[in-house]
């Protein structure tokens, strides 16, 4: 490979050095120092990619407890076990968690994790910005927890319509916990979605041209497009409610000439590309997954990505049919039929292209590949119910019924859950360096998939009896009880699949088998490192000449050299081909993202009870960014 | 035979059902019969495609597998060229199939579109955290009725109902009539229907609308039109004097104790219009819409404590004694 870059000013080259010399120094530069301050001052895109995962784990954690609590209180009908004030709490701090700490978060925690791995680079661009972002998504969820344990649960749906979440008839602070919770999850999911567009388009190893990117990597930029022009939309529906609430505005309230549908505009301009924003990456898993355990190369890669990119587009087509019946103009409700069926074209073409190339290679049962299995086969159901609901005549039956929580359980926890469980099993060897126990995986995945199915198939047929949403109770003349019963029942399969699941992942910490580089000879760059990667990712910069770099050079790979050894460096390429173009110096930790996540958490949350807040807040967070950008005297920056 | 079908494609499942009729797949209307047309034909269009994709996946993954090549990337280009052909027409039947659907979606709302500007009965209804006031508009004032929870309506005649909101979003629903509309604050919505069979329908709220979403029910009786001309005619009607001794007493407890403040019962001095009309409950079907039967046990057991049935109702729990509740309760249920 021929050195592109600057000539040496300084600074010791790893181009001469022999491996062990290298790896010892590269250690030196990178490594987080060990202990409390370390722990908060890494910007080690690992580091935070594992913290997000096991965060959003968490968070699955308690909404999941959250559904098992309403599934104890339908079981039967006219239940005394929890009254309407703390139902509604659940439901909507089951549905809030899931897609804004739970759902979200994780797909980008694996986009943070695996990204700069898969294309070949030491770190992620923005480090400080990514180590920013998850203290403020963490403060977030606990904000909303603490909140819901002293009673002041969010209680107005994941949706939080207005005027029901407006001042006047939500009282007390329960929805401001909500919109405030989105200001920090948002401000948390769009610098991630900053940080993985650069790192893509700028930090790719020599040679890997667009064409040569991994399905997964193009699946996560994809996604932070979507991210950024999506989440600014609930950011501003959310402000506008906060300051409804706070300082008495009235954007929402018709009777001062505001305007309570402009709310579900904004919130679904958002809320419909959420949904993507979770779907995308679990494409992009199986899209990994599938040439692994088939043994071949993925069938329509270039069909694939441009579905992906499609479905990124037709996502902001949809929001509307979330509202047919809020009485829009015909013509309108048309169109958004047409556009929302028009999505399941290019979803239709990844799943064709999927089992195209199950069919022309050998498949291998493992769990991963189970999970992907198990994965076709419902979100299926859920893309055909999501047709149904996409018909104007239809939806104005099974909106708001139980009809639609089975169509997005379908689509949600067999479109996006199955995946990310393979994905789990599949990269937890190259995150601990151990494999997951295939026994209990084989277990898990059998209670997860039969007890998903036997949970949510019956809430279709509850939805065409009529049963409405968001009940916290049903009277037994309306003939729903058996079903319910059966559904309750049911979850207690999914609920232990998923123990089990849990179980394996901590107990093979410990006591799984060692995995090696590359236990599944899978083809993406990822493998070509240790596991688990050390802090650098790669002693030397790989250069890809194929879309399978690791099945097309088995030996060795090329690679690339020049990058300093004694300061933290990185390739940095061409958008399109990736040709080197400059040595990008990377940052070093810091403590000063985590002391400004602080500041910005404590104004947040201070905005809940005062405007003026934000203006003393103001000052914390100034302080902490002078800090976090004041000029270090590295040479790199007097350059 | 649509409706057979319907339930054969439901069989696997029906077990679970117990006794409870699927609403939607059993229309009484003209608007939930075109949707439950259209229901159909999706489910079979979604069923195949399910089962085909299904059989697919099964077949591709347990087939037998094509031989070993030394390196995964030494696959048939034969497979892929084949696959091409076979991917591609795949999609080009899915954009037909989607393009079938669209159309025949798009005909069945202009179905149910097309009977506006038909009706004969116009309801005015309005949504309340957790009832519906219920006002039948007529060209002359004085023949305006109110009442509440329960709609009249003549079996065969489009009937429109003019929706409003009075605090926050509800939306109507009356699954074997029609699909649902939202109620609006700030907003005027309609829509029309026609119930095509005689009988008493249950509808309810479908949009979260805060504590008692759960119990926001409602009843449409669709009758034959003479007995809805007859029970319009009763509508109208003043208050029944109370003639026993017990239900003169109630009368008195119910105006002293502060109950006209939020009900109105016409011919009396309660104007309340916060709460649901009075004048002729005894002669709906039930209670707190759609919570209780219309029973003297139900009625006494709602006036003595109604944040025990309903919690988080408007509705104050009233200090009564024994005997004042018991008057209470008779008059209430003598007013027919």
């Amino acid at each position: 490979m021929k050195d592109t870059s600057p000539p040496v000013t300084s600074g010791l080259r790893d181009t001469e050095l022999d491996d062990a010399t290298l790896d010892r120094l590269l250690k030196k530069t990178w490594e987080t120092p060990k202990g409390l301050y370390g722990w908060l001052a890494t910007v080690d895109h690992k580091a935070i990619g594992r913290r997000y995962i096991v965060t959003a784990f968490i968070f699955f954690l308690l909404a999941g407890l959250a559904a098992v609590a309403m599934r104890l209180q339908l079981a039967v009908p006219e239940n005394q076990l929890v009254g309407p004030d703390l139902y509604n709490q659940l439901f909507t701090m089951h549905g809030t968690t899931m897609m804004f700490l739970f759902a979200v978060p994780i797909m980008e925690a694996f986009g943070v994790y695996l990204v700069p791995l898969m294309i070949g680079t030491r770190n992620i661009a923005f480090p400080r910005l990514n180590a920013f972002s998850y203290w403020v998504y963490l403060s977030g969820g606990i904000m909303l927890w603490v909140a819901f344990a002293l009673n002041t649960g969010a209680d107005a749906g994941w949706f939080s319509y207005v005027p029901l979440a407006g001042p006047e008839f939500g009282v007390g602070k329960r929805s401001d916990f909500w919109a405030q919770m989105v200001t920090f999850t948002e401000v948390a999911g769009l610098a991630v979605a900053v940080e993985i567009i650069a790192t893509i388009f700028k930090q790719r190893a020599p040679g890997m041209s667009l064409d040569r990117i991994p399905i997964f990597v193009w699946s996560m930029l994809v996604t932070s497009f979507v991210i950024l022009f999506a989440m600014p939309a609930v950011m501003i529906a959310s402000t506008m409610l906060i300051l409804d609430r706070l300082v008495g505005t009235h954007f929402f309230n018709p009777a001062e000439g505001g305007d309570a549908l402009l709310w579900q505009h904004l919130f679904w301009f958002f809320g419909h590309p959420e949904v993507y924003i979770i779907f995308i990456p679990a494409t992009g898993f199986v899209s990994a997954i599938i040439p692994t355990f088939v043994r071949r190369p993925m069938f329509g890669h270039l069909a694939i990505v441009l579905a992906l990119i499609s479905i990124g587009f037709l996502s902001f087509g949809l929001w509307v049919h979330h509202m047919f019946a809020t009485g829009l103009p015909q013509l309108g409700e048309s169109f958004f039929t047409a556009s929302s069926m028009a999505i399941a074209i290019p979803s239709g073409l990844q799943i064709f292209c999927w089992i195209a190339t199950i069919w022309g290679g050998r498949p291998i049962f493992k769990t991963p590949m189970l999970f992907v299995l198990g994965f076709i086969v419902t979100f299926v159901l859920g893309g055909l119910t999501g047709v149904m609901v996409a018909s104007v005549p239809l939806d104005l039956q099974v909106h708001d019924t139980y009809f639609v929580v089975a169509h997005f359980h379908y689509v949600l926890v067999g479109g996006a859950v199955f995946p990310l469980l393979g994905a789990v099993h599949y990269w937890y060897p190259k995150v601990t360096g151990r494999m997951m126990g295939e026994q209990l995986g084989l277990w898990s995945f059998a209670l997860i998939f039969i007890g998903f199915n036997a949970t949510f198939f019956p809430m279709h047929i509850l939805g065409l009896q009529g049963m409405p949403r968001r009940v916290y109770t049903y009277m037994p003349e309306t003939g729903w009880a058996g079903t319910n019963l059966f559904v309750s029942l049911s979850s207690s399969l999914l609920v232990a699949g998923l123990i089990l699941f849990a179980w394996n992942a901590v107990k093979s910490l410990k006591s799984g088998a060692a995995a090696g580089d590359n236990p599944w000879d899978a083809p993406t760059l990822e493998w070509a490192t240790s596991s688990p990667p050390r802090s650098y990712n790669f002693s030397r910069i790989p250069v890809v000449s194929h879309r399978e770099p690791l099945w097309a050079q088995r030996q060795f790979l090329d690679v690339v050299s020049g990058l300093r050894v004694d300061a933290r460096e990185l390739v940095s390429g061409t958008v399109a081909d990736a040709a080197p173009q400059l040595r990008e110096p990377s940052v070093d930790n810091s403590i000063w993202p985590f002391l400004s996540a602080l500041a910005v958490g404590a104004t947040f949350i201070g905005s809940i009870f005062t405007p003026w807040a934000v203006v003393w807040g103001g000052i914390p967070i100034a302080i902490g960014l002078i800090g976090w950008f004041w000029p270090k005297g590295n040479p790199e920056d007097e350059e | 035979m649509t409706r057979l079908r319907g339930k054969a494609l439901l069989l696997a499942a029906v077990f679970l059902a117990g006794c409870a009729p699927y609403a939607v797949l059993e229309p009484q209307g003209q608007s939930a019969g075109s949707i439950a047309g259209l229901l159909h034909l999706f489910m079979w269009v979604c069923m195949v495609i399910w089962v085909a994709v299904v059989a697919a996946l099964a077949y591709a993954a347990l087939k037998r597998p094509t031989p070993a090549a030394g390196s995964p990337l030494q696959s048939a280009a034969e497979f892929d060229g084949k696959a091409n052909w076979i991917v591609g027409s795949f999609v080009a039947l899915t954009v037909a199939i989607l393009a079938v659907l669209t159309l025949s979606s798009y005909l069945a709302g202009k179905t149910i579109a097309d009977i506006t500007g038909t009706e004969t009965v116009t309801i005015h209804v309005t949504g309340y955290q957790w009832w519906w006031d219920v006002e039948y508009e007529d060209t002359r004032p004085d023949r305006t009725i109110y009442t509440a929870n329960e709609l009249h309506v003549p079996v065969g005649e489009a009937v429109k109902i003019k929706l409003d909101a009075g605090d926050v979003i509800h939306s109507i629903w009356v699954p074997s009539l029609f699909g649902k509309r939202d109620l609006i604050p700030g907003q005027h919505n309609e829509l029309t229907f026609i119930a095509e069979k005689p009988g008493v329908y249950r509808g309810q709220c479908a949009e979260f609308c805060g504590f008692q979403h759960a119990h926001m029910g409602f009843t449409i009786v669709a009758e034959p039109r003479p007995a809805f001309d007859e029970w319009r005619r009763e509508q109208l009607a003043q208050a029944a004097i109370p003639a026993a001794l017990e239900q003169q007493q109630g009368r008195d407890v119910f105006l002293s104790r502060g109950c006209g403040l939020c009900h109105t019962v016409r011919g009396t001095d309660a104007g309340g219009r916060v709460a649901p009309d009075l004048t002729h409950v005894a002669s709906r079907q039930t209670l707190a819409a759609g919570t209780l039967r219309m029973t003297m046990t139900d009625l006494a057991r709602w006036i003595s404590d109604p944040q025990a049935i309903k919690p988080g109702t408007k509705m104050p729990k009233a200090d009564l004694d024994e005997r004042e509740l018991d008057a209470v309760v008779a008059y209430v249920g003598s007013l027919k």
